[in-house]
């Protein structure tokens, strides 16, 4: 498969002010035509205000064999999360 | 301008529609064909853009018409002879090399050609150009980057921009072309002389072709007759037979 344009993951951002959400991936064979690709896939209901691309090869993953080491600690440690304070009810939805 | 000529006026707008409504109608053919999933996408944006277009130019055709009509009843009840396309943009697709050939040509013509519209004594007129050159900006960006791609590319690509470009040559000269209609359109402040639109289309398409390793032409021959309805290609007739048959076999159909 020598001849296949490489893959890129795409990054658009919302029309709120939003941080780049990951949408999908595409095949193009370069960067400028990544991004045309792109719009034409992933814009065309107005989805967005911003779009970035990047080589899928360039992203480095985690593996899901080393899931246990890395997530199942924070399972045990409820005392992360902030749940343990009392809000007055003034205070309201936080 | 008080006194503009209604039916030079509506000639012009249906060479305006009939050029997109024709070159949608082509594009629209990939649909599904598009050698990747991503052309297909793009190309199926451009036919939609171009087909939007359509209903601005034929709308204010119709209108200025004054039979009553409409964008659809002119874009599907009239037949081959009264279109005023160039013949450029009814050519078979061919391959998907000549269809960007095709699309950039026309793409290059249609950019210039609205930024001039823009600065039309007529409202309609300056809107809907104001309206699409955004859209063609995009197309003329994204056609001229793939003939560069596919001109500059494998030698099997490269062959098969060059033999595009040389068979579809013939057929832009006819963009360029003036006639009473033009003059018409000229006098009133409504549009452009065509002829003067050549200078700067050459050097785009000369800066394109160049930095795609293709070879213009030498030869200034144009086919002509599509813009003046004296005679279009055998192929328009074959494109309305598919374009148009649901509503010459149910009149009316709505959805």
């Amino acid at each position: 498969m020598k001849n296949e344009w490489p893959l890129w993951e795409v990054f658009i951002r919302g029309q709120h002010g939003m941080s780049h959400r990951h949408v999908g991936s595409l095949h193009a064979p370069d960067a400028n035509m990544a991004i045309k690709n792109a719009r034409d896939v992933y814009t065309r209901r107005n989805e967005g205000v911003s779009i970035w691309v990047v080589e899928a090869k360039h992203i480095s993953a985690t593996s899901p064999s080393e899931k246990g080491p890395l997530f199942e600690p924070s399972e045990s440690k409820v005392y992360r999360h902030p749940t343990f304070f009392d809000i007055p009810d003034e205070v309201g939805h936080m | 301008m008080a006194e503009v000529d209604q039916k030079a006026l509506l000639q012009f707008l249906l060479r305006m529609g009939d050029n997109t409504l024709v070159l949608g109608h082509r594009v629209s053919e990939w649909c599904g064909h598009a050698p990747v999933l991503e052309e297909d996408i793009a190309l199926a944006n451009t036919a939609l853009d171009l087909i939007g277009q359509t209903q601005l130019w034929l709308g204010y055709a119709a209108e200025v018409q004054g039979e009553g009509k409409d964008a659809d009843a002119l874009a599907f009840l009239r037949d081959a002879w009264d279109f005023r396309n160039v013949l450029l943009v009814e050519l078979p697709n061919g391959d998907f090399g000549r269809t960007m050939m095709r699309q950039f040509l026309f793409d290059a013509w249609q950019s210039i050609m609205l930024g001039l519209l823009q600065k039309s004594n007529d409202k309609t007129v300056r809107e809907i150009a104001a309206k699409a050159s955004k859209e063609v900006a995009y197309h003329v960006e994204r056609s001229s980057e793939t003939v560069v791609g596919l001109g500059d590319g494998t030698e099997e690509s490269h062959r098969r921009m060059q033999e595009a470009l040389d068979y579809l040559y013939p057929y832009v000269g006819e963009m360029f072309l003036s006639d009473d209609i033009d003059t018409a359109m000229i006098d009133a402040g409504i549009a452009p002389d065509p002829a003067a639109l050549r200078s700067e289309f050459d050097s785009l398409v000369g800066r394109v072709m160049a930095e795609a390793t293709l070879t213009l032409p030498d030869g200034r021959f144009a086919h002509k007759g599509g813009r003046s309805g004296y005679m279009h290609t055998e192929h328009l007739g074959h494109l309305l037979t598919s374009m148009q048959w649901l509503q010459r076999a149910y009149p009316g159909a709505a959805w």
